[in-house]
């Protein structure tokens, strides 16, 4: 990558104990498993996989809001470096202000008993970035501002808003402790499609304005194509291909990233059918199947995927794929 | 294509602490055998709640319109479920003739009852199934719908599921009495793509085998070309385009339907920039007088939209749309 990384994730592996189990080892979820990942500043960074496949954890990971089992995640904006795995609580409060989370419902993220304006004012009276109430009012309007929410809008409950105004006030308020990095956990998947577009432009537009790095995280693969610039695609804990947005549209290359773009429902009805369906469902991250974790669904998948993890290949132009035979499907494609 | 259901002039309002709202606004369709239909609308559009008009689920603050008709053909002559009052007479349509499934999951399963038994239990009321056949037979549909380790799941509290696996669960669950219609409320929304097509491609598995006709709710037309044969689009509680479901996404008519198409990322284009559209829904108790779009829509004529609610012109052979830019007989 040309720039450097604003995020940075080495080996890391978010694993959960599980109660129970009875004799001998407790089951233990995978959630993320070893994951290398480099977020470039300034990027739109999607992050997609079926639910279950860890994406949330990781994200969740690179906020320090889950504990990190093993592996690294560095965290360098050019002003501060923090290692995630080692960092202190001082430090880690620092870090809260420059890293924040979007959520995905825009109805249970907002308190119901507060104003809008103290919703969006609470995280800077939380981590005390504001030391009088005219400070905190003029950060507040100004982020508002920026998110198409006026004066007249602070003043009311969240219950009086529609979806997409909530999910404004919300971006709002991560917005407003002026953080470098966002996690946007499925932020518009509860949104209607013509209001969906609207809150896309608007993160897109403030990405753009406040030089912001993102990790959308989303299940949608037709938003994360419009909006992100870089996509890494997840299944069951792993990441199995990361490329540009553009590459990895127009040539995926993982029998999974293939499934996956084929089975978005196309707007012609005369493409019915013409999906490439996919066996079966994402195993479970207790009992992971050994080799490659896809084996269980691939259409492709022969001996050694059964036996043996793939590592992720670089394959050029920031293309990375973890698949025994995705060379060998690149001949039979073009044939 | 035999008919199956035909809903006429329905209207539904609301008695509320704010005033009386307006849900549903002189809806009339029909829906045939074994056919699809896609209802399609923003949140607030009032499809929800036509579908549950259709099995008498609103609160008890609805008022049913004078003129509302809807009639259910079934193979024992035609059931007029606006005469159905008492929760008996119901029971023939409510999990029996027509089921539902539900945009949200947790809500749907009590959470202190396993998945199996709400399953064995609605099958025990509907059918005369000894509980071992029940049992065989829910355990059987879950393992349609794509949840492995069936036999575990069945056993299992909505709690313990994953949002997907329940969704799953509750499909299984309303197609196990193999209803004549199939009310789906969103039913693919919290399903990943590769489980949702394996879902529709039950479903329209299902259509066959059983000549079932399925209300399709949803607000993404990707689910609705690939699943629907008709379409309906609704806004604010009015029709106002219905047709082939071909017809309607490549030539849509009214200004809503083509505004939600271009809202849609599509991946065959990744430069065209989404277009929103503007506005929010209005409040049901703020409705626009005339045309109920004429608040966002780029194309309304001024003193007429705005005062006088457009009829239903036909733009093609079934294809109509309810929009006063068709209404002087010039074919689009």
């Amino acid at each position: 990558m040309s720039e450097k990384p604003l995020i940075s994730v080495r080996d890391l592996s978010v694993h959960f104990g599980l109660r129970g189990g009875g004799f001998g080892k407790k089951p233990v979820v995978r959630a993320v498993d070893s994951v290398d990942l480099d977020i470039e500043a300034g990027s739109f960074f999607g992050l997609v996989g079926e639910s279950g496949s860890g994406k949330t954890t990781l994200g969740r990971a690179l906020l320090r809001a889950v504990p990190i089992t093993r592996g690294a995640v560095t965290y360098d904006d050019g002003e501060v470096r923090y290692d995630l795995t080692t960092i202190q609580k001082a430090e880690l409060k620092d870090y809260r202000t420059r890293a924040q989370l979007i959520f995905q419902d825009p109805y249970a993220a907002l308190s119901p008993r507060m104003t809008v304006r103290d919703i969006i004012a609470e995280p800077l009276e939380v981590m005390g970035l504001t030391r009088t109430r005219e400070e905190t009012d003029v950060r507040v309007r100004k982020i508002a501002e920026k998110c198409r929410l006026n004066l007249e809008h602070l003043r009311r409950f969240p219950h009086a808003f529609s979806g997409g105004q909530r999910q404004r006030i919300s971006i709002a308020r991560a917005l407003v402790s002026k953080p470098r990095f966002i996690v946007a956990d499925e932020s518009v998947a509860a949104l209607d499609v013509s209001i969906q577009a609207d809150v896309l432009n608007l993160l897109k537009s403030i990405q753009q304005e406040m030089g912001l790095t993102f990790l959308f995280i989303s299940h949608d693969l037709s938003v994360v194509a419009h909006i992100c610039d870089h996509v890494a695609v997840m299944y069951l804990g792993r990441l199995v291909e990361t490329a540009p947005t553009r590459q990895l549209f127009a040539a995926p290359k993982h029998p999974y990233t293939k499934a996956l773009l084929s089975a978005i429902p196309s707007l012609d009805p005369d493409d019915r059918g013409k999906t490439q369906k996919l066996e079966g469902e994402i195993p479970s991250p207790t009992n992971p199947p050994p080799g490659c974790k896809f084996q269980t669904r691939c259409p492709v998948a022969i001996d050694i995927c059964r036996k043996q993890e793939p590592k992720l290949d670089h394959a050029g132009n920031n293309h990375n794929i973890a698949c025994h035979r995705w060379q060998e499907l690149l001949e039979t494609d073009t044939k | 294509m035999n008919r199956l259901l035909d809903v006429e002039n329905l209207t539904l309002q609301f008695d509320t602490d704010e005033g009386r709202i307006t849900a549903v606004d002189n809806v009339s369709f029909t829906l045939g055998a074994g056919e699809v239909m896609g209802l399609v609308g923003e949140s607030g559009s009032g499809k929800s709640v036509t579908a549950k008009s259709l099995m008498k689920l609103n609160p008890d603050n609805a008022i049913y319109g004078d003129e509302t008709k809807i009639i259910l053909h079934l193979d024992g002559g035609p059931v007029d479920i606006m005469s159905l009052h008492t929760s008996s007479d119901l029971k023939v349509i409510r999990g029996g003739a027509i089921s539902m499934i539900f945009q949200e999951p947790m809500a749907s399963f009590a959470p202190a009852i396993t998945i199996g038994n709400q399953m064995v239990e609605q099958l025990q009321i509907h059918t005369d199934m000894t509980a071992k056949k029940a049992q065989e037979l829910s355990i059987e549909m879950l393992a349609r719908v794509g949840i492995s380790d069936a036999s575990t799941r069945f056993k299992q509290f909505a709690f313990e599921l994953s949002g997907g696996m329940r969704q799953r669960a509750m499909i299984a669950m309303a197609l196990s009495t193999k209803p004549k219609l199939l009310i789906a409320d969103e039913p693919t929304t919290a399903l990943d793509v590769t489980i949702q097509a394996q879902v529709i491609d039950l479903m329209k598995d299902l259509v066959s085998e059983f000549g079932m006709g399925i209300i399709f709710i949803t607000h993404d037309l990707g689910v609705i070309a690939q699943t629907a044969d008709s379409v309906a689009v609704m806004y604010l509680g009015r029709l106002v385009e219905q047709g082939p479901v071909r017809e309607v996404i490549r030539t849509p008519a009214h200004p809503y339907t083509k505004g939600l198409i271009a809202a849609l990322p599509q991946l065959d284009d990744l430069d065209v920039p989404l277009t929103p559209i503007p506005g929010d829904i209005p409040s049901p108790l703020e409705r626009p007088p005339g045309c109920v779009f004429n608040t966002r829509c780029a194309v309304a004529i001024e003193g007429l939209c705005t005062r006088e609610i457009p009829l239903f012109t036909q733009v093609a052979q079934k294809h109509q749309v309810a929009c006063h830019l068709y209404s002087e007989g010039d074919d689009k």
